[in-house]
């Protein structure tokens, strides 16, 4: 039988060299028409959490501020994550472009990329695009400059708050939320933060609209996702796709015919076991049947030689590294998990304790201060849950 | 006027202000939270997740301190999700820490310990970590010990040394499991900017930062039978000591403390006060003459504005970051000095006792007291001037030891000699008495008339503003200070060294247009300073600094140049203020240090 494929998308990597036109094009319109646009478009950040982008940025330009700021977060630090990397090598002025639209709505004339510390190699080729960027604004007299700031290799400064503090040349830790960025972000000031393909797609919004957009993905999830596919898979990459597919209709194309398991969303993220592919979509939570998963767009694959336990002990490995410090029940928790899960597997601590560390797990998704230790139970108590065995022998 | 937010905290509704915390509404209710890295003197971190409630509507907990009072919220601050939340975290912490609590030094006073008695911690349900073992003691400082094995990384030090002190001595370094509170190159206390205020001391939770104590030292000499012990006690003390024993805050105890010390075992019982006086006629007298020098035009090479020189956190401080002000400081020893270069040389030739066999003792509110007593140029008896200072905890601690009850002690005078001091040396112990002492004489000597403020109380320099400024103009002097008359003297107060920072940056024309400077290290003055009873507050340091001035005004002389015993010992043996023996034994130079 023929196999069906996902329908391939080309909105993103697509250029017309049309920026010019485009930019000019939206900023014709009036900015509550422009945040309208992206209202109905239902566009979510495409980081992984999912925020309404439209929602952001009438929050932002309604927040009271004497100074704004429009930050393209691209900190891509989420293991198996590697799209942005991409976007910002290939279609950067569509980014810059969106980022320009948006500091025109929210009111701000500086614009930051927060650049991951490892794509340091970018930022010459940057550069040159944000100078030719710079130098088209000054013809048309739009009031808007763009930089780079390089990180220094923390995981956590991708969070906003931390990438805040960063920015201001502090120690990248999270801050407490309340106060929310669109009312008190960068140097205390309202901000907008989004994704470097969030902000993609928001040029692709503004170049076909809201509608056509739309037609596109399913219900809470509208619209297409990059998603960077490794592991064990013959065509591992950078694939367009709509949301809402199955994952086992993706399995089905990506894996290797013996997958076991596939992380979505990165360590972060969650184990979906074979078992569970059918019942399981790739999209932000809403009224989708089964189980949605939303995710910053990575996808591994893991087939049958692989040990479970060790992709766990992997991940933890990395938590207890890149937790900032500041929380206990992040800095300490991640290193019970990792501790624990050695231990249960040295046959020091019986299986049992595996259920104390699933408790754990809920106390720190109850408790740490930010997504980072909110998120480890994810991925922890779906390992464990669904390859208990593999944690024990 | 905006509206209160009315919200229901375990089913009592309670209004706060807007942009209260969920802790402080609760408060309000007289419900308690448990905190660890909240502390009232400091910005909120909410790192410690401690006080983590449920709110209705909130799928996670949130943190009580760090979270604001809604309009229409409702908590929970006991339910069953929140206190398994709160034992998980406990015993994440003790996983983490160095739990040999019966052989701390903190052992009855640390917080963690605390709370997990108050949770009835009876197990661990996680593996020890045990990644303390890997961490050294740093005993490096005279003042400060960091055993980094007890910290749980509230970092109320970090913040205590950036937002109240501007020293930055302490910070994060590192992430994750590393990630820990560290000293510039995690080189020692002793090799940085720290400049031993204590006041991370005074806020560490733990036994994670704690001073160096040197009990044992005190009872061996006071054991010794050949050694004659001396103690003398600093203005802060009597107002904050009562504390230990559960007395309220702003209680004096001067009468108890000398009767304690001398069960305690102690052959003269003395008062930093004296000193204090003395420090006046000295300081005063330089002053005037500096001023003499400049607004006469006698030198144009005197610096003018003269800056206090009692607190030796200060002192640290200036000369780590301000080098280029270093000589607007006064030469002046601070009282503790001045006494204890007395105590073996003034003392011992009058009480006919051999200095080598005296052991000098002060009581402080101060841990970098400790660290002043051992700078090298403080021997100008010929021995050390100072041989151990105790904080005002640790002299609990020996009173506790003792057997003593010290809350039906009678009261009892202290010795005589260097023992009479009047209110101007009293208020030394608050942020701004330096300068009202000062004041006090200075104004008198000049124009032979009392300071013009109603019962000698200068206002103006008194209270817990970070910097206050007085202005007193000079009318009709004596005819030696005739170049005075119309001058305005413009002093300035600066308590906490991030105050004393903002001063210091002051620029040149608008700091030289003072004339006298009073700086202390901690907030409030040595009554709130790091080696004062834990907990430290802002209210507390309220009622301390009340009974200060209540101790002032039932003084029977202010006015330190009336103090007989200091008139007793300019006569008897120093001569006059400044003079050479003066010099020799009550001034001290400063040293240039790095800056970090």
């Amino acid at each position: 039988m023929e196999q069906q494929l996902l329908k391939r998308i080309d909105l993103i990597f697509n250029d017309e060299n049309d920026w010019q036109e485009i930019l000019d094009q939206t900023l014709a319109h009036d900015n509550t028409y422009i945040i309208n646009a992206l209202v109905s478009s239902e566009l979510k950040g495409r980081g992984g959490a999912g925020f309404p982008t439209g929602l952001k940025w009438k929050l932002t330009s309604e927040a009271p501020g004497i100074e704004k700021y429009m930050i393209c977060n691209a900190d891509e630090g989420e293991p198996g994550t590697f799209k942005d990397r991409e976007i910002l090598s290939r279609v950067s002025f569509k980014v810059l472009v969106a980022m320009a639209v948006c500091a025109r709505v929210i009111g701000a004339k500086e614009g930051i990329i927060y650049l991951r510390g490892e794509y340091k190699y970018l930022v010459p080729q940057l550069n040159k695009t944000i100078a030719e960027f710079g130098a088209y604004c000054g013809r048309t007299g739009l009031d808007f400059n763009v930089r780079i700031f390089l990180g220094s290799g923390a995981y956590i400064c991708g969070e906003e708050t931390a990438l805040f503090e960063s920015l201001e040349g502090h120690r990248g830790e999270p801050r407490n939320k309340p106060p929310f960025p669109t009312d008190y972000g960068f140097r205390g000031m309202p901000t907008v933060v989004n994704n470097v393909e969030t902000l993609v797609h928001a040029y692709t919004i503004f170049k076909y609209g809201a509608a056509r957009f739309k037609e596109l993905g399913v219900a809470s999830s509208r619209g297409t996702k990059l998603f960077s596919v490794s592991g064990d898979t013959p065509i591992a990459g950078i694939y367009e796709l709509e949301l809402g597919m199955s994952l086992s209709q993706f399995v089905e194309e990506f894996g290797d015919g013996d997958t076991k398991a596939v992380q979505v969303g990165g360590a972060s993220g969650f184990l979906v076991p074979r078992k569970k592919f059918d019942e399981t979509t790739i999209g932000f939570q809403g009224r989708l049947t089964g189980v949605s998963l939303p995710t910053g767009g990575s996808m591994m694959l893991f087939n049958s030689s692989r040990s479970m336990y060790n992709v766990l002990n992997n991940y933890l490995d990395f938590f207890r590294e890149e937790s900032c410090g500041q929380c206990t029940p992040c800095r300490v928790g991640c290193q019970i998990l990792h501790k624990g899960i050695e231990e249960v597997k040295r046959g020091e601590r019986n299986a049992k304790y595996l259920q104390t560390l699933l408790l754990l797990t809920e106390t720190m998704q109850l408790t740490a201060k930010c997504g980072l230790g909110q998120s480890v139970a994810n991925s922890f108590s779906s390992i464990v849950e669904n390859f208990w065995e593999e944690m024990i022998y | 006027m905006e509206n209160k937010v009315q919200l229901t905290i375990n089913g009592q509704i309670v209004e706060v202000q807007p942009g209260k915390s969920i802790l402080e509404a609760a408060e309000k209710l007289r419900i308690h939270i448990p905190t660890l890295c909240y502390h009232k003197d400091l910005c909120v971190k909410g790192n410690c997740r401690v006080c983590v409630v449920e709110s209705k509507h909130n799928k996670r907990l949130v943190a009580a301190c760090a979270t604001p009072a809604e309009q229409g919220m409702a908590i929970v601050t006991n339910s069953l999700k929140v206190r398994n939340a709160r034992r998980h975290i406990i015993q994440l912490l003790l996983a983490e820490h160095n739990a040999d609590c019966t052989k701390c030094y903190k052992n009855g006073q640390c917080e963690l310990q605390r709370i997990a008695a108050d949770l009835k911690i009876l197990n661990q349900d996680f593996s020890e970590l045990n990644q303390w073992k890997k961490y050294t003691v740093d005993y490096y400082s005279p003042s400060i010990i960091k055993n980094d094995s007890k910290c749980i990384r509230c970092q109320r030090c970090v913040r205590t040394c950036a937002e109240l002190q501007g020293v930055n001595a302490l910070t994060v370094a590192h992430k994750g499991e590393k990630m820990k509170i560290s000293t510039f190159l995690a080189k020692p206390m002793s090799e940085v900017v720290c400049t031993n205020c204590g006041q991370c001391v005074n806020h560490c939770p733990t036994g994670a930062l704690v001073e160096r104590n040197y009990i044992e030292e005190v009872w061996a000499a006071l054991a010794d039978p050949t050694k004659h012990v001396i103690v003398q006690t600093a203005p802060a003390v009597r107002v904050g000591l009562g504390e230990e024993f559960g007395l309220e805050p702003g209680t004096r105890v001067t009468g108890k403390m000398v009767t304690a010390l001398r069960q305690l075992g102690f052959d003269t019982v003395l008062d930093t006060d004296f000193t204090a006086d003395l420090t006046i006629l000295e300081e005063g007298t330089e002053l005037l003459g500096r001023l003499k020098s400049s607004v006469a035009g006698d030198n144009a090479d005197v610096k003018l504005p003269v800056i206090s020189s009692c607190s030796p956190g200060w002192i640290k401080y200036i000369e780590h970051l301000f080098p280029n002000r270093l000589s607007h400081l006064s030469s002046c020893k601070s009282p503790q000095q001045m006494f204890g270069a007395l105590a073996k040389t003034y003392y011992a030739a009058s009480r006919k006792i051999d200095p080598k066999s005296i052991v000098s003792v002060s009581i402080m509110p101060c841990t970098a007291k400790k660290y002043e007593a051992g700078r090298p140029e403080m021997c100008s008896s010929g021995y050390r001037d100072v041989d151990y200072v105790l904080t005002t905890r640790e002299l609990a601690i020996m009173i506790k030891q003792a057997g003593l009850d010290f809350g039906v002690l009678s009261e009892s005078a202290y010795d005589k000699l260097m023992g009479q001091s009047t209110g101007a040396a009293a208020i030394f112990g608050a942020t701004g008495g330096v300068m009202e002492a000062a004041l006090r004489t200075v104004y008198e000597v000049v124009t032979g008339r009392e300071v013009p403020f109603e019962a000698l109380n200068i206002t103006p320099v008194r209270g817990m503003e970070g910097i206050r400024e007085a202005a007193i103009e000079v009318k009709n002097p004596l005819p030696e200070w005739q170049f005075l008359d119309g001058v305005t003297l413009r002093c300035a107060v600066a308590h906490g060294l991030v105050n004393a920072r903002k001063l210091m940056e002051l620029p040149a024309e608008r700091f030289n247009q003072y004339h006298f400077i009073e700086i202390m290290a901690c907030p409030g003055g040595c009554l709130g300073g790091g080696g004062q009873p834990i907990p430290t507050s802002p209210e507390i340091r309220n009622r301390r600094m009340e009974a200060i001035y209540a101790e002032d005004m039932g003084m029977p002389l202010r006015k330190s140049h009336d103090n007989p015993e200091v008139q007793l010992l300019y006569a008897n043996y120093l001569g006059s203020p400044n003079s050479k023996k003066a010099h020799e034994l009550l001034h001290t130079h400063y040293t240039l240090r790095e800056r970090f």
